[in-house]
Formats: C-alpha cells, sequence, structure tokens
C-alpha cells in the first residue's frame, strides 16, 4: 500500500514540474511569436510608406520634367513617325 | 491527618474546590452554539463568494493581470488599374497633453516647439487652456514622434492614427476624393467605397507578466479586418494626359473651369476623369466649393450641338431618311410658332450626312419635326439621358429632360440640337457609346472590370452606328466643324458643341464649348469627352476650343495605349487650308 502510494507521489510531482515546463516552454514560443507579428506589421507599415514614396517619385508630372530637362528627350514630329506594321493587329 | 479548621472544609490535595464551581451546562453549550453559528457564517460566505456569485471577484482578480487590447485595422488602398497608389494610409501619431500636468519649463517648451514646427507661443496657448485635454499636434510623423516621446515630457501623450497620403495630389483629386481627420470618406471614391475601403478593428483579451509583456491569449480573439483596396478603372497615365491638356485649355482659352473624360470603349471603364480647378488633397486648408465640384459628373450643362447624331440616328433608325437623303437648310432659317431657328452660316440643300457634318441646327430641327414627342423622348431616355449614370459617385446628376406630354413643337426642335435639355458630361461620353458600338449603350464602371467583355443595351441597329460614325468621321475631318480634332495616324470621329449658357432663365453671352468623340473609328477604343466652360480669350466655339485637347488626348492616349494606327501620319495635317472651316451654329 504505501509503496503503491510513494510511486503515485512521485508520479503526481513528474508530472506537474511537467506542466510547469511545458507552460513556460509555451510562453517562451508565445512572445517569440508575438515579437515576429509585431514585426510583420512593422514591415508591413513601412511597405506601405515605401509603396507611398515609390509613387510619389513616379508621379507623371515629374518623370516628364526630368525627361524634358535633364534628358532632353521630346514627342517626335508626326512626320517622322514610322509605322513599321500597320496592317499587323496587335493582341 | 487533615485538620479541620474552622470556615475551611477539608480537600483533598487532587481536588480543587475552584472547579468544583457547579457553572450551568446552558453557557457552554451557548458559546460552543455561536462559533459553530459564525463558522456556519463563514462557510455560507466562502460558498456564496466561490460558488454562486463569483463573477465580481473573478473578474477583479483578471483585471490584476488580464487586458483587452484592440488591434488596429488600416483602411484600404485606392490603386489604379495598374496598381499605382492613387491613396493609402499609414500609421502616424497625434500628440495630446492634459493642460494640468503639462507644466513645461521653458526650454522644454522650446525643444516642443523645435520638434513639432510650431511657435513656442502656439505650443504655450494650448497648453494654456482649461479643458482636460487638448491636442498639441495631430498626425505627426512617427520619428518626429518617437523624438518628442525622449523628451519625457509630463502630462504629453501620443496616440496612432492614421493619416491618408495622395501621391498623385491634384491630379486625381476629384475621382479619388479624400478623408476626414478620422479616416472617414468624404468625397469621391473614398465616399462612394467607403463600405469597403473601411477597416474594423478587432481585439483580444490577454494576460500580462509584471513588466508588460504579452504572455498568453485568453477567450476569443476577433481578428481585425482591414480594409479592402479598391483597384479603379483609372489608368494614371491617360490622368496625366487629359489632366495636363485639360490644364492647358483651361489656361489658354482664359475658362472658368473645364473637364475631361476618357471612356474605354470596349468595356466601358472610366479610364480618366479630370476636372478643372482642382486641389491638392493632402493639404485642404484652403479649399473652395468650385475646386472641390467634380463637374464631369456633377454639373449639367445645355450640350447644344453634341446632341445632332442622335436626332440624326433616330431618323435613319426609322428609315425616313437615308445617309445621303437630301434636307433643304436655305434659307438658313426656320420659323416654328413665335421662334426662329437659325444657322450661324446658311446652308443650301444638305444630306443628313452633311447636317452633322457641318452642323446645321435647321437641318436638325427639319429632322426632328418628323418624330412624335414620345419616340423622341424614349430615345433619349434610351441613350442614359435624365437618369444617373450609376456610377455610386456622390452628387451624380440626372440632368434634366422633361417628360414629353409637355413638349411644345418649338422645344422638340430646339431638344433636337441640344438646347432645352441639359446632361452631364459623364452622360454625354456614356451616351457616345452607342456610336461606337453598333448601337449598344454601354454600362459605365469606375473599377477595373477584369471578367471578359461588357455587354450594352441595344438602342440602335448596326447600320445606324455605323452611318452616323461615318457622318461624325466627316465632322471631324477636313470639312467638318472641328478639323482641329484630328489625330496623325489615328481616324477619329467626333462632334462639337457649342451652347449658350442659361443665366437667369435668359441666354447670356457666355459659352460652354464642348466635344465628344471617339477613336479610332475603324476600331473604337476610346471615347473622350471635353467640355470647357465660358472660353473668354476670343475663341468660344467648340471646334476651336474642345476639338485641340480632344485631338491631343487621343493622339498621346491612344499613343500611350499602343493602338496600332489605321491612317497615315501625314494625312491630316495636309489640307486644312482647302476648305475654309465652317463656322459652327450655336
Amino acid at each position: 500500500m504505501l509503496r503503491t502510494n510513494m510511486v503515485l507521489l512521485f508520479f503526481v510531482v513528474f508530472c506537474a514540474l511537467g506542466v510547469v515546463t511545458s507552460q513556460h516552454k509555451a510562453r517562451k514560443f508565445f512572445q517569440a511569436l508575438e515579437t515576429e507579428q509585431e514585426r510583420a506589421k512593422q514591415l508591413d507599415v513601412e511597405f506601405g510608406q515605401l509603396q507611398l514614396e515609390l509613387s510619389t517619385w513616379a508621379t507623371h508630372p515629374r518623370i516628364e520634367k526630368i525627361a524634358k530637362e535633364r534628358l532632353k528627350m521630346r514627342v517626335p514630329e508626326p512626320r517622322s513617325v514610322l509605322v513599321a506594321a500597320p496592317r499587323e493587329q496587335r493582341p | 491527618m487533615i485538620r479541620r479548621g474552622k470556615g475551611a472544609r477539608g480537600h483533598r490535595f487532587a481536588e480543587s474546590p475552584v472547579l468544583k464551581l457547579a457553572l450551568p451546562a446552558w453557557r457552554s453549550r451557548l458559546v460552543g452554539l455561536c462559533l459553530l453559528g459564525a463558522f456556519g457564517v463563514l462557510i455560507g460566505r466562502s460558498f456564496y463568494l466561490q460558488i454562486i456569485n463569483n463573477d465580481f471577484l473573478q473578474e477583479k482578480g483578471e483585471s490584476r493581470y488580464r487586458r483587452d487590447l484592440e488591434i488596429s485595422a488600416s483602411r484600404g488602398k485606392v490603386t489604379d488599374r495598374n496598381g499605382d497608389v492613387l491613396a493609402i494610409s499609414t500609421p502616424m501619431r497625434s500628440i495630446w497633453a492634459i493642460p494640468a500636468d503639462a507644466r513645461l519649463s521653458p526650454p522644454q517648451l522650446q525643444q516642443l516647439a523645435r520638434l513639432l514646427d510650431m511657435e513656442p507661443k502656439e505650443v504655450s496657448r494650448r497648453l494654456a487652456s482649461d479643458k482636460g485635454f487638448v491636442w498639441v499636434q495631430r498626425q505627426v510623423p512617427p520619428d518626429v514622434a518617437e523624438q518628442v516621446a525622449a523628451l519625457k515630457l509630463p502630462g504629453v501623450y501620443q496616440n496612432k492614427e492614421y493619416r491618408r497620403f495622395y501621391p498623385t495630389a491634384d491630379m486625381t483629386a476629384h475621382i479619388v476624393g479624400f478623408t476626414g481627420v478620422d479616416d472617414k470618406g468624404l468625397e469621391g471614391v473614398e465616399l462612394a467605397f467607403e463600405k469597403s475601403l473601411i477597416g474594423h478593428a478587432g481585439n483580444r483579451s490577454v494576460i500580462r507578466d509584471r513588466r508588460g509583456r504579452v504572455v498568453e491569449d485568453v477567450g476569443s480573439i476577433k481578428p481585425p479586418q482591414d480594409g479592402k483596396d479598391v483597384r479603379l478603372a483609372l489608368d494614371s497615365k491617360l490622368q496625366y494626359i487629359v489632366y495636363s491638356q485639360l490644364k492647358q485649355a483651361v489656361a489658354e482659352h482664359k475658362a472658368k473651369a473645364g473637364g475631361a473624360v476618357i471612356i474605354d470603349a470596349k468595356s466601358g471603364e472610366v479610364l480618366a476623369l479630370a476636372n478643372w480647378p482642382t486641389y491638392n488633397p493632402n493639404n485642404r486648408e484652403h479649399l473652395s466649393g468650385a475646386q472641390l465640384r467634380n463637374r464631369a459628373v456633377t454639373d449639367t450643362f445645355e450640350p447644344g450641338s453634341t446632341l445632332k447624331p442622335f436626332t440624326a440616328a433616330l431618323a435613319l433608325e426609322h428609315g425616313k431618311f437615308r445617309f445621303d437623303s437630301i434636307i433643304n437648310c436655305a434659307p438658313g432659317r426656320l420659323t416654328i410658332g413665335k421662334a426662329t431657328i437659325s444657322d450661324a452660316h446658311p446652308h443650301g440643300a444638305l444630306t443628313v450626312a452633311q447636317v452633322i457634318q457641318k452642323s446645321s441646327n435647321v437641318g436638325s430641327a427639319k429632322m426632328a419635326a418628323t418624330f412624335a414627342p414620345q419616340e423622341m423622348w424614349e430615345m433619349f431616355d434610351a441613350v442614359g439621358f435624365g437618369q444617373a449614370p450609376r456610377l455610386g459617385f456622390p452628387g451624380e446628376v440626372t440632368g434634366r429632360l422633361r417628360p414629353w406630354k409637355s413638349w411644345r413643337p418649338i422645344e422638340q426642335a430646339t431638344m433636337a440640337y441640344g438646347h432645352g435639355i441639359s446632361v452631364s458630361l459623364m452622360q454625354l461620353a456614356r451616351a457616345y457609346s452607342v456610336f461606337a458600338r453598333d448601337g449598344e449603350l454601354l454600362p459605365i464602371s469606375l473599377t477595373r472590370i477584369d471578367d471578359g467583355p461588357v455587354t450594352g443595351v441595344p438602342v440602335f441597329s448596326a447600320q445606324t452606328a455605323r452611318e452616323v460614325r461615318a457622318m461624325l468621321e466627316l465632322a471631324a475631318g477636313p470639312g467638318g466643324t472641328a478639323p482641329k480634332a484630328q489625330v496623325p495616324g489615328y481616324r477619329v470621329a467626333g462632334k462639337t458643341g457649342t451652347a449658350h449658357k442659361l443665366e437667369g432663365g435668359i441666354y447670356a453671352n457666355k459659352y460652354v464649348s464642348s466635344f465628344v468623340g471617339f477613336a479610332p473609328v475603324s476600331d473604337p477604343r476610346l471615347i473622350v469627352a471635353v467640355m470647357i466652360d465660358e472660353p473668354s480669350a476670343g475663341k468660344h466655339y467648340g471646334g476651336d476650343v474642345a476639338a485641340p485637347v480632344f485631338s491631343a488626348v487621343v493622339g498621346n492616349a491612344l499613343r500611350t495605349l499602343g493602338v496600332p494606327p489605321d491612317a497615315s501620319m501625314t494625312v491630316a495635317q495636309a489640307q486644312p487650308a482647302k476648305v475654309p472651316p465652317v463656322k459652327e451654329p450655336l
């Protein structure tokens, strides 16, 4: 009788320690997950900001200005345009 | 031997007389009962707290470690058809203070003001308020906010807010609209698509440890729902072309306002929509109503001659006239009742095609005289006049199309050339889809359409539409009213309109010049409508004011889209001198 009780007691203590350990581990993992999620959110925000920056740099008035002033580009005169394949309809 | 003294009874050593005092038995029982009772009360109370009414304590307990967190959701983006961002939200900080707690020393005040780019006086004025809460500055960039937080000022706090940015600014202001400071849509697409753009914040309950870290989720998590992105049909390249050409034309002709629309003739998508004057949605400090108005959709005007093709189409459809039927337009005047209709330049006998090409009022009125009012009303109704174009835009107007029962003959005649009826530019552009598409009226859409070809509602037969298309090509050709609408390399078709403006019920000496057309004629891709309000630099005919805008827009747009040319590059330039341009009647 006494021996059975001792075995059971040992078993209970062992389980209790197991619960504590796994709980601790779970919290560690949870925190890691939490950190990563926070980072994902941060990156998302940064992506939005970069997208905003991209479209600010890529506005057409700015592109036209650079093309005209810095790169000295211009629209060709209609008479200097040759159409290579007018019969062929592109899809 | 025990001695027994007087007065003291003898007793044995092991006995105590004190203990022999016979207390009544009930006293001890009473005490026992009291204790038992008190014990019972304690058990009862703990039973009550632990089992019957346990919510209160549990709540109190949880509040020590459990926190409800809000998970913020962001508003959806608005993009153009290629995914270029037109409106995007990004988190900002707002700095607020409790004035009673915010006792800042002068150097602190200086620092704060410098960081926020404000006058120190302004900051101290705000902090001097007797309210419990004041905004110091809203929507501060995150990096600046961090520097402010690093100052560790007493009574100064921050919270997260979203701010909306519009990288394309004034170019797309009217179509995209804007949101208020609380991130709710107030105008344009931002308002029209508010329901799908708006995000719904979620929440979760968590357990926090001593250091404030989240250790565990408890209870259910309500995930945040980010707003959905809206992909418009708008093409920002075409939008830029339209916007810059319109801006230039308004300046050149000293006009009050202008509007232009491009609709895809295949799908009915609105590819561009620009108005002038416009505004910068990123900085809305000095806004006036005139700048805010999305004229192409919310303003109506009498379209003038741009309606003549519809009259001609109805005439052809009924079989009363053919493409080359002769109508006698001499002597350039027509009297109906007390009123007289006149052409700006008298013509002799004209074919139906020439009536459209030369834009003869008399010819149109004569055609209209052969219709029953109901037939004409039904045709106008079928091409969408008098009803909102159902774009979902705030403030869409229906225009004015009076019921046919109250039409007088003179009104029917003037409606044949676009007076006595009012339409918006968007309606007009849409109505022209019947000519660009073999007689079908297209439904139009602000958002990109991805699934297959769109079918419209048939209004005219394909034969009629093709004939009118040919007439419109003549009108935009060398002998027509708008030779300036020609585009090198592409065949274009379209019709000018020059309408007197109604002011207080009478026609004033102010004009609305318009041009509606499509290109390339061999297989129409784009429908373009241009309207210039009150040009006052000398020219006011649609052919002089609006047609060049059309030409520039169509030429650039078709090249941008890579549409193969269907005409020679030089023809259009060759012969403006041959036929003297016909001055267009009203």
